[in-house]
């Protein structure tokens, strides 16, 4: 009965990222697309923070030496560089401490985090916010970092609600995020006339203006089953409200209340404007509708700009607001970053080097590598930030609050065994909200316990 | 054949049988010559001995049955895979009556799965073996013709999932190319369970045929011969002559086919992960199990089903394999 677990295991390491469906994934490909251009970078950036080593240091405590290890994910070309350029300038600043950087292949990495963990994890380790980062603190596998942020400079209050575990007390360091938009071709929306619509009402009539024009107006694309669920995130977010939403995710309202139900009934009226037979296109074939201008719109994360010219004539607008009294300042917008483990092996070098990477100086030799993400660091230098990320950072700057994304604010097991088949029913077959609901809530009660 | 085989056999009885008489004429207790046997091997040979039974033993206690065992315990408990054996939560009944109640993918996986069994065992396997008589009959080309069918059987199955992507992508893919279809081969889920079908059809067909062919080489042409002589058919030839004598590897295929029926795991999970129309209870254990998911109680459960069904074939099997040898 063991054989499909290990042939998992092993298959995992097989399949492409264009087929698998984590987070690792469409973060990797962001990543390894935007490779060769920056790895030119990397010499001159190296030079460049030697000399601006004078940043407003955040180092915990000059007891910090010897050895320390950081258990990496970052596993393709350019961000495995860009973190040895941060570790590079950590160890030169540090003088001290060295650190071994021990990198493992990002679904590796994922699936086997219970037992990396459980293990002999690295001193520190890369993981996300959210649910997912709360979990191992309050299972007891990750290490207090309350007196590391104590001396952080730059971040702002979302980021720190984000690092903060159910006790109160801070677990995590954030490096960078990206925000959930929906994204346009300027050329598209010059050449018809259209400009970006600010209520649900006027996002129909623009789709409807597509229809007619012969483009399809949102494309779509849900076979790995993940990007979904941002649809159904920024749905409930505009129509209940933030608090509702997470409320929702840890389960403290019920599944097959109205107020979800209404989310879906909306996300049904607006399937007619998605792109048709989602289910079988991942999200970089639909991205190919939005690059070939065959598509006017597409609701996803920033990385989309690898797919569409290295987001070159790409723009964006926050999803319009459905309900004034709730608003449209509150978005999806995943953040990633570090952990300490529970029982590090050299806990002063360990925090030394976190307290070094939440630091604006290492977050902007980072950024400069890996070009695609806002540094989470509002200090960082981002002087080099495309268009995308300019306009990536104000948005999140000006939302009041930011959500995770559905599968990192709420339980791995509930998002990937219950949710993602229960959205593609409902893709599928968009009549039954109330069984669908139903469904949903008798298995939530299930696992939530 | 059979009889030929039992005559050989014969000698061999007898020859024990006289050993035997002569033991006990020349040394009175009719056990000695067996024991003296015995004592012959060495010290280092009874360890050998001793080592060759234990080591196999130990591997399949380790990793057949106490995992088994294992996954059956589990089955009736909650637990995320983190902490002690301590934090394991006994539960009852409580996962099988969840997976049969309320988990909506269960029923269309064991329906999936009956469905693979079934068209492996009525299309693809027939098929493969109606391959194999063709190619017998040493028509031209009929390497060419064997090594092609039989590549498929050498790519794994994931790489099948990739190459039959190429056809079956609905925006890309050839096949809507051709037919100047819109149809969702991969993603509407009333079709893609036998899109995915098809893909392992393709592979399985290649692997009967090949086991197929290998037995047919071995069939004494004496028995052709005879038969043609006497006036049968081509077809009367295979049906009563070629087929009943081929009985060992018919049951090897059919044990094959079921076998890559129930294991059936790797094309639908490079599909969707077994979602949304291509559910199979292998995928659904694997979704449940691996990764940060950890419902390693819910996700026995569903293996359990797994491991009665496989039970019920193993002991059909078996029942018939131990008739036949009486």
């Amino acid at each position: 009965m063991s054989r499909p677990q290990s042939e998992a295991e092993y298959l995992a390491k097989l399949i492409p990222p264009s087929v698998a469906a984590t987070q690792f994934n469409r973060r990797s490909m962001v990543k390894g697309a935007l490779g060769v251009g920056a790895a030119l970078s990397v010499p001159g950036l190296l030079a460049a923070c030697g000399s601006s080593s004078s940043t407003a240091g955040a180092t915990a405590g000059a007891a910090a030496s010897g050895t320390t290890s950081l258990g990496s994910n970052y596993s393709d070309a350019i961000p495995k560089g860009a973190m040895q350029a941060v570790v590079d300038a950590y160890q030169k600043k540090s003088g001290k401490v060295t650190v071994k950087v021990n990198t493992v292949d990002h679904n590796t990495f994922q699936e086997n985090i219970n037992n990396y963990l459980q293990g002999k994890p690295d001193d520190v380790f890369t993981w996300f916010a959210g649910y997912r980062m709360r979990f191992f603190a309050s299972q007891g596998l990750a290490g207090d970092l309350s007196d590391v942020w104590k001396k952080f400079t730059g971040f702002s209050d979302a980021f720190k609600t984000a690092s903060t575990g159910d006790d109160g007390k801070q677990y995590f360091v954030p490096i960078y995020n990206y925000p959930w938009a929906v994204f346009y071709r300027p050329s598209v929306f010059t050449k018809y006339g259209y400009t970006a619509p600010k209520t649900l009402d006027e996002m129909k009539t623009l789709a409807a203006q597509m229809q007619k024009d012969g483009l399809v107006p949102i494309a779509f694309g849900d076979k790995d089953g993940w990007p979904a669920m941002g649809t159904f995130d920024i749905l409930n977010m505009r129509i209940n409200g933030f608090q509702f939403h997470i409320d929702l995710m840890a389960h403290k309202h019920a599944w097959n209340d109205p107020k979800v139900k209404q989310v879906f009934s909306t996300w049904a009226g607006l399937l007619p404007l998605h792109q048709p037979a989602s289910l079988g296109r991942t999200w970089q074939e639909a991205a190919q509708s939005l690059q070939q201008k065959k598509a006017g719109m597409y609701l996803l994360g920033s990385f989309v700009s690898q797919q569409v010219d290295q987001g070159k004539d790409l723009d964006f607008f926050t999803f319009p607001e459905i309900d004034s009294t709730v608003g449209s300042d509150a978005l999806d917008a995943p953040i990633d970053g570090f952990m300490m483990a529970k029982k590090p092996s050299n806990e002063a070098a360990a925090k030394d080097f976190l307290a070094y990477l939440g630091t604006p100086e290492a977050e902007a030799i980072y950024g400069k590598t890996d070009t695609s993400d806002v540094l989470a660091n509002t200090n960082a230098d981002t002087s080099f930030y495309n268009d995308v990320q300019k306009k990536s950072a104000a948005l999140i700057g000006s939302a009041k609050n930011i959500a995770q994304f559905m599968d990192r604010d709420t339980r791995p097991d509930f998002a990937s065994t219950v949710m993602i088949p229960a959205i593609q029913t409902f893709i599928g077959k968009p009549s039954d909200v109330d069984g669908l609901c139903n469904s949903i809530e008798a298995q939530a009660k299930s696992i939530f316990v | 054949m059979t009889a030929m085989a039992t005559g050989a056999e014969l000698p061999v009885v007898d020859d024990r049988s006289a050993q035997t008489v002569g033991g006990v004429a020349s040394g009175g207790a009719p056990h000695r010559g067996r024991r003296h046997h015995l004592q012959q091997l060495t010290a280092r040979d009874r360890i050998v001995v001793a080592l060759m039974v234990a080591i196999p033993l130990l591997l399949v206690v380790v990793l057949v049955w106490v995992p088994a065992i294992a996954t059956v315990l589990l089955s009736f408990t909650s637990w995320n895979g983190i902490g002690g054996l301590d934090t394991i939560k006994w539960v009852g009944m409580a996962n099988y009556d969840n997976v049969v109640t309320i988990y909506p993918p269960f029923v269309p996986a064991v329906e999936h799965n009956l469905l693979w069994l079934a068209i492996l065992f009525f299309l693809a396997t027939p098929f493969g073996m109606f391959l194999a008589v063709l190619l017998d009959k040493e028509i031209k080309g009929s390497r060419i013709y064997q090594t092609s069918i039989y590549l498929p059987v050498v790519l794994s199955l994931a790489l099948v999932g990739f190459i039959w992507q190429l056809f079956y992508s609905r925006d890309q893919g050839l096949l809507n190319a051709l037919l100047g279809t819109k149809i969702d081969w991969y993603g509407d889920p009333k079709v893609n369970i036998w899109a995915v079908l098809v893909a392992a059809s393709w592979r399985h067909v290649g692997y009967i045929m090949l086991l197929y062919l290998a037995g047919l080489k071995g069939v004494d042409p004496t028995l052709r011969e005879a038969a043609t002589i006497d006036g049968a058919t081509q077809v009367q030839t295979f049906f009563r002559i070629v087929f009943p004598v081929m009985r060992p590897i018919n049951v090897i295929v059919l044990v094959i086919t079921v076998i890559e029926a129930l294991r059936a795991f790797d094309l639908v999970w490079v599909v969707n992960k077994g979602r949304n129309g291509l559910e199979l209870i292998s995928a659904l254990v694997t979704q449940n199990v691996v990764g940060e998911a950890s419902r390693i109680g819910f996700g026995s459960a569903l293996a359990t089903f797994m491991l009665i069904v496989s039970v019920v074939f193993i002991s059909i099997y078996l029942a018939t394999v131990l008739r036949e040898d009486k």
